[in-house]
């Protein structure tokens, strides 16, 4: 039991070091005078630390401020770690990402490669290829700290789009949270600009033309597409500008914004206390949980090293993106079948179920990938980002929320959530149909034919099923739209018989 | 936390010990390192060490942290909200905004200076201008030649052949790239005007795919199909390369091509169309 003595000792200090130094902490703590018998008993364990947290409190004055915030209470469930998974993974990626800088030149000089992947002796490559070469073949570790970057930002964006849904689903973005959530959209879309970045980079087949073809989604805006490729690139494809362009991007302003935006986002979080589910003591008017110190900064600190030991464990075991089996871009060559990452997967879906229509009216042609490049993820993303408001707008529900809903209980929003996670996931195989051709030896026309349905079939189908699946578990009373307690009522036999609870 | 002090005292000891595997196995990754080095050995280590201090982590809170619920209460954000503070803001921002005269003359200055500030975003590449709408070939009259630089020869292509070409000098441009393919001249279903443009069967397509631009890497000779990798757009060689399958809208455009009598081949002049994917003023060509 010697422990929870020790875990109250440390904020005790800063008073006992007041009553030792009365004229630097200025009489201000009138409760230094109960602790005579413990101050003697404190002298003799006047740890290093103590002595340290007496120091900075009173040049700083924090301890009250940071009393306050350890005792501060969160609410303790599974679902609410997401959000902090992508957080480490964010830490892990900007740990690599910087080792990586030291060796990575973003330069498309032509370089004739010499190094000990004896496969590419004497090729042709951009200095960029080259740079990532050397990381892989021959800094000690540098291979290691590659993969771990690579799978980290899968991780990353992964635990976001989870922790969106989380969010979505229980209806996490109620007032007063949509500045939090549109901050969170924001994050998201920064994410999705460091791996689309990120992935460009090493200059290698694959990335090269995945550039080729946001190129061409540039180019695809009406009007404006030519000077906004032009603009992006610093002149037509391909141009010796870009890979500078993307390191910048990818190493300076995206990051700076994620940090930047994950700082208001835990601000908001911190400032208007987290939500919780319904059971137990939680209401609407209280927080039930674990304080943050110590109990959520020890199971947050576990979490980060289980986070990383995971992503360091798949990213050792598990091959990702080995450039060198693609070798250097070059325009005029590319490989099949090329898979993107997978938050990219399904924008190449959709480009490859896009309708082979490419009318001119009055002039101004709309090319093919106008409509799956460029429209239907702007309408995705925008119906994302307005749903808090357009779901309040609909069901004229304008409070304040902190309890989160039972999926069950918000048929709509659950079905219109599923709907969307898949189109989503069709649009994603729809981006493997030619490694789904090959697995399943079906001509790709036929997969692509069947996708074509299944992009308007199965989301409407997902809505119907979920409505109908959600309502009728709701008309079973099994939503806890108020908290279920069962009373037990003693009658004048002395048996007892259960009495629905009001309260 | 109420089982007895021995109990605690093993659970310690059995933290301790996670904690102590970390700590071998971070020494280990370094003996490895400084031995040569394993990638996938070294992952494993490093994550045993990470792993390890997390489990111990969380074994403590798990096992020795008060694991009790804490309430504490919640007000409405919005009750935090002052309507004195606002109204206060929004009178001195009154004491502004009065003044409309000299805010719009404010306004029309900061209108200026974004407008001043478009230039470093408009120097950030050239004006599209006749880029897109061009390529080397444009020049005519030069010859068709190989990766390597030499020109290709009608010999060198067997019949359901195919070669990737570019214009003599021009190597490796992006825009340029083309496919002179062979077929049995009976075959061809060209346009009558471009029946010229395919001499003995010889025809050139630019090899960027119209959808998004990839280079159209796949030919399928029995079915006289070419295909690109990227989202599988066919296109027909023996019709002008008409998109049959996939999401391209229009066909590759064709290379209008001379055979020489010394056997190698010359472009009379550019594309029948802009090259690779639309834009929307690509008709104004």
């Amino acid at each position: 039991m010697a422990e929870p003595d020790e875990r109250t000792a440390a904020p005790d200090a800063a008073p006992m070091e007041a009553a030792m130094k009365p004229s630097e902490a200025g009489g201000k703590r009138a409760d230094t005078d109960a602790t005579p018998a413990d101050g003697d008993a404190a002298k003799e364990r006047d740890t290093e630390l103590e002595r340290l947290v007496g120091w900075v409190d009173r040049r700083t004055g924090l301890a009250s401020p940071v009393r306050v915030a350890m005792r501060k209470v969160f609410p303790d469930h599974w679902s609410f770690l997401l959000g902090e998974i992508a957080l480490f993974a964010f830490v892990i990626l900007l740990a690599t990402g910087t080792f990586m800088t030291f060796f990575y030149t973003p330069d498309a000089r032509q370089v004739t490669y010499q190094g000990t992947y004896q496969t590419l002796d004497g090729a042709q490559m951009s200095a960029a290829f080259a740079s990532v070469m050397r990381l892989s073949f021959d800094v000690e570790a540098g291979l290691l700290m590659r993969q771990v970057h690579h799978w980290a930002a899968l991780i990353f964006i992964g635990a976001i789009a989870a922790h969106l849904a989380r969010i979505f689903f229980t209806g996490a973005f109620r007032r007063p949270r949509e500045v939090n959530y549109l901050i969170g959209i924001g994050l998201l879309m920064f994410a999705l600009g460091e791996g689309i970045t990120g992935y460009s980079l090493p200059d290698d087949l694959l990335s090269g033309t995945g550039l080729r073809i946001i190129d061409s989604v540039m180019l695809s805006v009406p009007f404006v597409g030519p000077w906004v490729a032009s603009l992006f690139f610093g002149g037509e494809f391909p141009t010796p500008d870009i890979l500078s362009r993307l390191f910048v991007f990818h190493v300076m302003l995206l990051p700076g914004l994620l940090v930047g935006g994950i700082s208001v986002h835990l601000g908001l979080l911190w400032f208007q206390k987290h939500t919780q589910y319904r059971g137990g003591a939680a209401r609407e008017d209280n927080v039930v949980g674990l304080p943050f110190w110590p109990g959520q900064v020890f199971r947050s600190l576990g979490l980060f090293f289980l986070t990383a030991a995971v992503i360091v464990l798949v990213a050792g075991l598990i091959q990702i993106n080995p450039v060198w089996l693609y070798g250097p871009y070059v325009p005029y060559l590319a490989t099949v079948p090329a898979q993107p990452d997978w938050y990219v997967g399904w924008l190449e879906g959709a480009l490859r179920l896009g309708l082979p229509i490419e009318p001119t009216i009055l002039g101004v042609t709309i090319p093919t990938t106008f409509v799956p490049g460029v429209l239907i993820p702007g309408l995705l993303v925008g119906a994302l980002t307005i749903w808090p408001f357009l779901e309040a707008r609909l069901t004229h529900d304008h409070a304040e929320h902190h309890l989160l809903d039972s999926p069950w209980g918000t048929p709509i929003r659950t079905a219109t959530g599923a709907a969307g996670v898949v189109l989503f996931l069709v649009l994603t195989l729809a981006g493997g149909n030619d490694v789904l051709a090959v697995i399943f030896d079906i001509p790709v026309e036929s997969i692509t034919g069947v996708f074509r349905v299944l992009l308007v079939v199965a989301p409407v189908l997902t809505w119907l099923i979920t409505y109908r699946v959600a309502r009728e578990r709701h008309d079973r009373g099994g939503t806890p739209e108020e908290p279920e307690s069962i009373l037990l009522v003693r009658n004048a036999a002395g048996g007892f018989s259960e009495a629905e609870a009001d309260q | 936390m109420s089982g007895p002090v021995t109990g605690t005292r093993r659970t310690e000891r059995v933290i301790a010990a996670i904690f102590g595997v970390s700590a071998i196995a971070g020494i280990a990754l370094l003996a490895v390192y400084l031995a040569g080095g394993q990638t996938q050995l070294e992952a494993v280590l490093l994550a045993i060490c990470l792993g390890g201090i997390g489990i111990g982590i969380i074994a403590w809170s798990q096992w020795l942290l008060p694991g009790a619920l804490h309430v504490e209460p919640r007000h409405p954000v919005a009750e935090s909200a002052s309507a004195d503070a606002e109204r206060e803001i929004l009178e001195e921002e009154h004491s502004i905004t009065r003044r409309s005269f000299l805010v719009r003359a404010l306004g029309g200055a900061l209108g200026g200076l974004v407008a001043a500030l478009a230039i470093p975003v408009l120097s950030l590449g050239p004006s599209p201008g006749r880029g897109l709408f061009e390529t080397p070939w444009r020049k005519g009259g030069l010859r068709l030649v190989g990766l390597d630089g030499t020109p290709i020869k009608a010999t060198d292509l067997p019949l359901e052949g195919i070669v990737t070409a570019f214009p003599e000098g021009y190597v490796g441009t992006a825009d340029a790239q083309t496919l002179l393919i062979r077929v049995a001249p009976d075959l061809l279903k060209l346009a009558q005007d471009r029946m010229a443009w395919a001499p003995e069967g010889y025809v050139a397509y630019s090899k960027l795919c119209t959808h998004a631009g990839c280079p159209v890497g796949l030919y399928r000779a029995a079915e006289h199909r070419l295909i690109c990798p990227c989202h599988q757009s066919t296109f027909n060689v023996l019709d002008g390369a008409q998109p049959v399958f996939g999401p391209a809208g229009r066909p590759l455009p064709q290379l209008p091509i001379q055979l020489q009598p010394d056997g190698t081949f010359i472009a009379l002049g550019d594309f029948s169309a802009p090259v690779g994917p639309a834009f929307w003023d690509m008709t104004d060509g």
